[in-house]
Parts: structure tokens; C-alpha cells; sequence
């Protein structure tokens, strides 16, 4: 059986996997991080790795948020998604890494797509 | 209040207050817009009020918390949840490797630094590492701790507001609201990448997240993570080999 979110009917579960795959995977690498603050250099070739992992991860997920995003999102047309995010991306690299710039550019977009929709 | 530092004189209280009214920033407001798209998108994905609140203030790092909801999505079991949302927080380590050595002053007490360390996300690291040079060090937990628990409060604030009023929004409003997320990680991902290769695990990442997905619905994330990490650092070493 998988012990998913929903497989176990008491109140306490869900905080119990909220606390374990939440708190305790992210605050094990922060303690370990002050830990070795003393000890190690930041510029290693496994920290490279793992930062590269890592950045990978994120993305994939930024990658299904936009591809199969869920609620009011999923209502809009995956083409008008994927172009509004572009089209942010490209003003955030135009406006020399700006992210408020990126961020509104691609709402404007989104929001116009919506509109023009109706 | 607690005691940060060992002499704790006024100033201390006076550094944190300062560390409180620097959240009021530009860097802030993007935050809270990325919080109120993680508002939306928990109350999507079926997450209570209760339970949306208790993952920002005990996960404190988006990404993590964005895989999180993932793979309760997903259906993931609680190890491949754990596997997953661990290795998103791996790069914390290095941050918190970085920060910490330039807020320990000679006073501070052993286990300041593991508590502070539960707030390191990026945006309290970028804002405390640009204020730092200027900011005596016997002051810097201080003025870190005022920064960080304003930021997290004001945050929780964003979520409860967002998760409660999001049924009373208009349909395209909600979706514009919950599409903030996936911008601002496309944006700060990118302007955090350090070296070549991670523009390159960025851009196996986005395309691999959705191309496995359809493939593997359970592991999607994981996979399309180490599949990712693998070719970029392939890139990584490759492009070393030339210079």
C-alpha cells in the first residue's frame, strides 16, 4: 500500500506528512548548512552537482504548473499559457533580469488572452 | 522576545525592528505575489486553510512547498513526497553555508544560527546579503531575525487572505493569480543560476517536467529533477573540458 496524503483516515496525518516531507526534508538541509559553515567550502564539485539537480527539479515543476496547471489555470488554452510565458521570460531578459518586469508581462499577456477568449 | 544575542542591550531590539521594515521592499512585494499564486494553487489542489498555513510556516521555502503539493497531487507515496521535497531543498545547504559564516558574531550563542536557519529562503538571503556590509555584526542576527519573522508573518497574512477570498474572485482573475507562481520560479530560477549549467538544467527541467508527466504520473518530478541534473552537469563538465 502507498501511504499517500489521503491513505490514512485520522486528523493527525495529514499534519504528520506535511511535518515529514515538508518541514523535515527542507529544515535537514538547513541545519546541515549551518553545521558545515564552519567546516566546508560552498564550492565543491558534489555541491555543483546538487545544485544542478536541483535547479532541475524546481524547473520541472514550473514546467507542470504551466503544462497541467489545476483549478481556474486549467480553464485557459495550454497555447495561451506556454505564450504568456515566453513572453514574460523574454521582457524579464530584455529588461536586463527585472522579474517585476517578467512577471507583469506575462500576466498582461495571460490576462489579454482571457479577455479576447470571451 | 527572545535573547539573540548575549549582550542583549537595546540596540538589539532596535536592529530587529530595522530587519522588520526592510521586508516593506520591492524584493518583498514579489514574494507575497508568489505566496498569494501558492494561496491559489493549494486551495486547487484540495490542501485546507489549516494545512496550507502549517506547509508556510514550517516549510518556509516555495519550491519545496510547490513540489509538496505536487506530489500530494500526484498521489506520491510519503517516501517518494520526502525524496522529492528533499532533494528541491538541497540547494538551502549551500545557502545557508554562505549566510551564516557573515551573521555569526563572536557573541552569538551555538544555537542561534540552527533557529534563524529555519527562515533562510531566497528572498531574506539576497536582501540580508546586500545589507550585511553595512550592518555592525554584532547586530546581524538581530536585524536577520527582524527581517525574517516579518516576512514570514506577513506572508501567512497573504496565504489566509488569498485561500479564503479565492472562491469570491472572477474565474480569470483566480487563474492570473495562481499563474504568479510558475513566473516568479521562471524569473528568480533564472537570475540565481550560478553557472552556465544551470540555465541548462532549467531549460532540460521545463521541458522534461510536462514530457514525463505524461510518462510517469507518480515520478514526474523526480525523474524529470535527476534526468535534468544529470545533463546539465554532463554540459557542466563538458563545457569545462574546452576552456
Amino acid at each position: 500500500m502507498t501511504l499517500t496524503f489521503d491513505a490514512v483516515d485520522a486528523w493527525w496525518w495529514p499534519v504528520f506528512f506535511i511535518l515529514m516531507a515538508g518541514a523535515a526534508a527542507t529544515d535537514v538541509w538547513r541545519f546541515l548548512g549551518v553545521y558545515f559553515s564552519a567546516r566546508f567550502s560552498v564550492e565543491s564539485e558534489a555541491m555543483v552537482a546538487l545544485r544542478l539537480l536541483a535547479t532541475a527539479l524546481v524547473a520541472a515543476v514550473i514546467g507542470n504548473l504551466i503544462v497541467f496547471p489545476s483549478g481556474a489555470l486549467a480553464g485557459t488554452p495550454l497555447a495561451l499559457r506556454v505564450g504568456a510565458a515566453a513572453a514574460g521570460f523574454a521582457a524579464y531578459l530584455a529588461a536586463s533580469r527585472r522579474m517585476a518586469v517578467g512577471i507583469f508581462a506575462a500576466e498582461a499577456v495571460l490576462m489579454a488572452g482571457i479577455w479576447m477568449e470571451a | 522576545m527572545i535573547r539573540i544575542s548575549r549582550s542583549a542591550q537595546p540596540s538589539a531590539l532596535l536592529w530587529f525592528g530595522r530587519g522588520a521594515s526592510a521586508a516593506a521592499s520591492l524584493p518583498g512585494l514579489i514574494l507575497a505575489s508568489a505566496f498569494v499564486g501558492f494561496a491559489g494553487l493549494a486551495r486547487e489542489a484540495g490542501f485546507s486553510l489549516f494545512e496550507s498555513l502549517l506547509m508556510v510556516l514550517s516549510v518556509w521555502a516555495l519550491p519545496s512547498m510547490v513540489v509538496l503539493v505536487g506530489a500530494v497531487q500526484a498521489g506520491s507515496g510519503l517516501v517518494a513526497a520526502v525524496v522529492a521535497v528533499s532533494l528541491s531543498a538541497v540547494r538551502l545547504m549551500p545557502m545557508v553555508m554562505v549566510l551564516v559564516p557573515e551573521m555569526r558574531g563572536a557573541k552569538t550563542r551555538r544555537w542561534v544560527p540552527y533557529l534563524l536557519s529555519h527562515f533562510i529562503a531566497v528572498t531574506s538571503w539576497v536582501m540580508s546579503l546586500q545589507r550585511f556590509p553595512n550592518i555592525p555584526r554584532d547586530a546581524r542576527t538581530s536585524f536577520y531575525a527582524g527581517l525574517a519573522v516579518m516576512l514570514m508573518a506577513f506572508n501567512v497574512t497573504v496565504v489566509a487572505v488569498v485561500y479564503l477570498a479565492l472562491p469570491h474572485v472572477p474565474a480569470p482573475v483566480a487563474a492570473g493569480l495562481i499563474f504568479l507562481t510558475p513566473m516568479y520560479f521562471l524569473t528568480s530560477l533564472w537570475g540565481a543560476a550560478r553557472e552556465k549549467a544551470g540555465l541548462a538544467a532549467m531549460a532540460f527541467g521545463v521541458v522534461l517536467g510536462p514530457v514525463l508527466h505524461a510518462v510517469l504520473p507518480q515520478g514526474d518530478i523526480l525523474a524529470a529533477g535527476i534526468a535534468g541534473g544529470v545533463f546539465a552537469y554532463a554540459f557542466h563538465r563538458i563545457g569545462r573540458a574546452r576552456s
